[in-house]
């Protein structure tokens, strides 16, 4: 059984639908990738998915259970994180602090399993521990993203949703952003991946599905969709 | 800043964290210092304010009440030692204490609104306005609900009343919010303006209940210290007289629940209600994504504000024993908000300052017709307080935008146990002569040469 099952899911902003009826899976220990163009809804499906819009039509089944209509607060005690488009870490906070409300829902059971947890962020992002006092909101784009993504790993997820970690960044950053979130993925995490960057997330990726503009229209293994020419054309910007 | 300078280590780290995280799960890296126990310390420390709230939080509890019980006597004492300069003299001193006991503790109450979970109200004046006309309705033989003929004793129908007033105001903060929680920012805003404006023209309309612009006279207040003296008690308006008058005694009232209130409110914010307080307050999706359930804790700091501010005025009421619609307009809701911003969002010991300062000068000013000397129509500039409160506003905008006391966040998890580490771990440092120096980077090499080693 699929961990993340959604059918035929559709969202809706006021009278516009932004997604028609999208169907998806995501197996556990899966990194499967979400690419498409600027308002293909990407997002709206992420946000979906942690429960910040609700579907006008469709279900969302997180292991053999219907969070449709669940709140996304109980979303997270379920394990599903979420690291938020446009990295949503908490500007007044530090990078500590930050990193303290990962766990606020999913506390843990000793304070050793914390330190472990937190020593774990802090290898993947040594960078963050450089800066464990600085404030997140003065931090660079690509630390405010490695905060993001720290800070939904301290919820240990079942389910981590990166909503496009490379946006706005620099090149290199971006590959060490991917080679992290393969990392993740590699010690077990379950990874949904948002991405317009489709080459890095394509490569990295077991599965992906393609959208435009609120239908999924291709999906298949990550290395056989690089090589597909209408994803090429549409995405690589190669023909 | 660039993360460009290392990359490598972090790549050679990241394709190798998979096998020591294996090993992590044995032996932490023993170089790293222990999650979330230093940064205090070694955080410079910008100014006063921050050295003096580190000294105070190192302080053990029973030191601090040590120091912090005095403290509150000499405030409490002011009105009686009437210091040359700071006794007012158009107005008694001792009023100006008490309606500054009330502003401040309707300043504590806003703050957790306004300053901890980030919510801006505009109308809070109304529930200062149903904490005073809830005794009044039940004290006050104006009223139809006039309930100290039957089973009140009128002796102590203002203390029975006081639990009455803050649940009433508590009930009818979840009412307002309830519904407008869910909105953000601006559209809360306006609605909140609005809900003001409905308790005031309620109170003002609704003539039969609340004798509308006439009013509800005759308010319970505590019958005590009965003497030939003082035919009606130490707290009845007519003790106008002398050093020890009414004023005084209330402002003594308003101190005690001014400390029980701090003691609530800096217990919440200590705890995983004030963090997620703080989380809304930064950015209330990713807090709902972190697990915080937001509406819950918005409502949580709208019932908790609104019941403080039921408190402040059922003093008021009880202090003036006569309430009327006016006393309520939306101006003041706006010099309750000028208190807070002034003194500090967030800071619950700076909007009591900020109380001060809006609820004192104001009268300092007042029938003051030279100060050091020089000359001043003091009741003129007395008149013209709006306007020097906006010029103040806009100089703090300026110049200090969070306010004169800025707040700190304290969040993490082990608090007060940190707190206290962190000072000895200051005076070690201190002590071998390097205060300012960063250790924060040591930890970023341990982690660095550890990669490289494997």
């Amino acid at each position: 059984m699929a961990l993340l099952e959604i059918t035929d899911m559709s969202v809706a902003y006021g009278r516009i639908e932004a997604l028609h009826g999208v169907s998806l899976t995501v197996e556990q220990g899966e990194l499967v990738t979400l690419i498409g163009a600027n308002g293909a809804g990407k997002t709206t499906t992420m946000r979906a998915v942690s429960g910040l819009r609700a579907p006008s039509r469709g279900s969302i089944v997180f292991d053999g259970k219907d969070i449709t209509r669940m709140k996304p607060h109980l979303r997270v005690l379920e394990g599903i994180i979420q690291a938020p488009e446009g990295r949503g870490v908490f500007p007044g906070m530090t990078v500590t602090e930050n990193l303290e409300m990962g766990c606020y829902a999913r506390t843990f059971e000793s304070k050793a399993q914390h330190d472990e947890t937190l020593d774990h962020v802090f290898e993947l992002f040594p960078r963050l521990a450089e800066r464990r006092d600085q404030v997140g909101g003065t931090m660079s784009g690509g630390e405010q993203q490695m905060l993001a993504i720290g800070r939904a790993l301290m919820a240990r997820p079942r389910l981590l949703l990166l909503d496009e970690p490379s946006m706005g960044l620099a090149p290199m950053i971006i590959a060490q952003i991917f080679r992290i979130v393969s990392e993740i993925n590699a010690q077990g995490t379950t990874v949904l991946l948002v991405e317009q960057n489709a080459q890095q997330a394509l490569s990295r990726s077991h599965r992906a599905y393609v959208l435009e503009t609120g239908n999924v229209v291709r999906s298949g293994p990550g290395r056989e969709l690089l090589a597909d020419p209408a994803v090429k054309d549409a995405y690589l910007g190669v023909a | 800043m660039s993360t460009s300078d290392t990359p490598d280590a972090t790549s050679a780290k990241a394709t190798s964290a998979k096998s020591t995280s294996a090993k992590a799960t044995t032996s932490r890296p023993t170089s790293l210092p222990p999650a979330g126990r230093t940064p205090v310390a070694q955080r410079p420390h910008a100014g006063l304010g921050d050295r003096l709230r580190l000294w105070w939080d190192a302080l053990a509890r029973p030191t601090q009440w040590a120091i912090g019980v005095p403290f509150i006597l000499l405030i409490a004492a002011l009105p009686v030692i009437r210091p040359p300069l700071l006794t007012t003299v158009g107005t008694d001193f001792g009023s100006v204490m008490a309606q500054f006991g009330m502003v401040a503790l309707i300043a504590i109450g806003l703050n957790v609104v306004v300053g901890q979970a980030g919510l801006l109200d505009l109308g809070y004046v109304g529930f200062y306005a149903i904490g005073a006309y809830t005794v009044a309705l039940l004290t006050s033989p104006d009223s139809p609900w006039n309930l100290t003929d039957d089973w009140l004793s009128n002796d102590w129908a203002w203390l029975a009343c006081l639990p009455v007033a803050i649940a009433v105001t508590a009930i009818s903060g979840l009412i307002l919010g309830s519904p407008t929680l869910r909105l953000r920012g601006d559209y809360l805003a306006i609605v909140t303006l609005g809900f003001g404006e409905i308790v005031r023209l309620l109170a003002d309309n609704l003539d039969s209940v609340t004798g509308g612009g006439r009013g509800l006279s005759q308010v319970a207040y505590p019958r005590v210290g009965v003497s030939e003296e003082h035919p009606n008690g130490v707290f009845s308006a007519g003790n106008a007289s002398g050093t020890l008058n009414a004023g005084v005694w209330w402002f003594w009232v308003s101190i005690v629940l001014i400390v029980i209130a701090l003691l609530v409110v800096g217990n919440l914010e200590r705890s995983r209600v004030g963090r997620a307080w703080v989380a809304i307050r930064e950015d209330e999706d990713a807090a709902e994504i972190m697990g915080v359930p937001t509406f819950r804790f918005k409502l949580w700091a709208f019932v908790i504000g609104a019941a403080i501010g039921g408190i402040s005025g059922a003093l008021y009421a009880g202090q003036v024993q006569f309430v009327v619609p006016t006393n309520f307009n939306v101006i003041n809701s706006m010099l309750f908000l000028c208190a807070v911003v002034l003194g500090g969002q967030g800071n619950k010991l700076g909007v009591i300052v900020g109380a001060f300062v809006v609820v004192y000068l104001p009268n300092f000013f007042l029938g003051r017709t030279e100060i050091f000397g020089i000359p001043i129509d003091g009741n003129e500039i007395a008149n013209y307080k709006y306007l020097f409160f906006g010029l103040a506003l806009v100089l703090l905008m300026i110049f200090r935008p969070q306010g004169l006391f800025p707040a700190r966040q304290k969040l993490l998890t082990y608090g007060r146990e940190l707190y206290v580490a962190a000072r000895a771990a200051a005076r070690k440092v201190s002590g071998a002569g390097d205060g300012s120096g960063r250790a924060d980077a040591v930890p970023a090499v341990d982690v660095a040469t550890e990669g490289d080693a494997r």
